[in-house]
């Protein structure tokens, strides 16, 4: 799924590519690790990879971030004071740990509060289902586009570990 | 060195087609105010955040000279980022940072660069290049060239503390800096 997932990313018009890596989409990152094609960054912290992808916007590109959800954290003042105010579009893709309560302690409460949270920081999200993920790529990419403002699209255990 | 008067003189020596990018607070300020071309992006808010996003530019604009404003302050809140600027090697990238050893824009509360010296920082992680300089002669002598010869480049230049009077508000709404700025940064 990770070869499919970054193909339909390229087909929907994103070429830039940064994060921090997270297991639950082991498989994307070793892919971007791989290719020199991509140039893909790895960052040192998830604030910075939305600090990259937004000179990369400024560039002229359309960036992603790949997180795992403990970075939103960090992310806050970066999406509130940056790319919110700025107009500077950005696709979020960002893992769903502690979904359902059932995970590590560390992972527990933003498991849980993930999605209001995401809903208070005005950041229109989907939760990746592989039936229909082109259909809410387009959806997503679609909103980011109109309103120049991060979506984000939230990836649950099971579908981009390989 | 006042600050501002630093400011004016690295801005001076950039060349007509250089992108640069101003971190938040007074240095992004002073550059608007003494020196404001659409080929400068000014940060009012993510404290931190200049250096990434002069990268992720530098990374994609290859053939573009990127020059990061960059201050003590903002340095230090995401000295990682400098070790993201050394691994990238992109020799179109040039740090130049403003060391005042405080928080100019809350009232010149003390940073901790007057023990931790960024420049060793940045040569320590691998920047190609770094000096620091202290009077405006000296300044100016580093300028000469500065910008032509590969990064990633830190130059530090030790200013004095206090905030000249008479230095505005960028004028210009967030979205608007940021669409003047993309349009310069696309065009060629």
């Amino acid at each position: 799924m990770g070869r499919q997932f970054l193909d339909l990313l390229e087909r929907h018009g994103y070429d830039f590519f940064t994060g921090v890596p997270c297991s639950l989409f082991a498989g994307v990152t070793r892919l971007l690790d791989d290719d020199a094609r991509y140039g893909y960054v790895s960052a040192v912290r998830e604030d910075s990879a939305i600090g990259l992808a937004a000179g990369a916007y400024l560039g002229g590109r359309q960036p992603v971030v790949l997180m795992q959800n403990s970075g939103l954290g960090v992310s806050v003042n970066a999406i509130v004071s940056l790319n919110q105010i700025y107009d500077i579009p950005l696709l979020v893709v960002v893992t769903w740990r502690g979904q359902d309560g059932r995970d590590a302690p560390e992972h527990l409460v933003m498991g849980r509060v993930m999605e209001p949270f995401l809903r208070l920081l005005d950041v229109p999200f989907e939760v990746f289902d592989p039936a229909s993920i082109d259909a809410q790529l387009a959806s997503l990419t679609a909103t980011m586009r109109q309103t120049r403002r991060p979506v984000a699209l939230v990836v649950p255990k099971g579908v981009l570990e390989r | 060195m006042t600050r501002a008067d630093a400011v004016a003189r690295v801005a001076a020596a950039l060349g007509r087609d250089a992108l640069a990018v101003a971190c938040n607070g007074m240095i992004g300020r002073e550059l608007f105010t003494r020196a404001d071309a659409p080929t400068r992006f000014y940060m009012i808010g993510s404290m931190g955040l200049a250096a990434s996003i002069g990268l992720g530019l530098a990374l994609v604009r290859p053939s573009r000279t990127i020059v990061v404003f960059d201050g003590d302050g903002n340095v230090l809140m995401n000295l990682g980022a400098i070790a993201n600027v050394a691994a990238a090697g992109a020799p179109n990238f040039h740090h130049v940072v403003f060391d005042n050893a405080a928080h100019g824009s809350t009232g010149d509360q003390r940073t901790i660069s007057d023990r931790v010296r960024l420049e060793d920082v940045a040569r320590a992680a691998g920047y190609r290049r770094c000096a620091r300089v202290s009077t405006p002669e000296a300044l100016d002598e580093a300028l000469a060239g500065w910008f032509e010869a590969p990064g990633p480049s830190m130059l530090l230049v030790a200013v004095d503390r206090g905030n000249l009077p008479g230095i505005g508000r960028v004028e210009l709404s967030p979205a608007e800096i940021a669409a003047r700025f993309r349009a310069v940064c696309t065009s060629s």
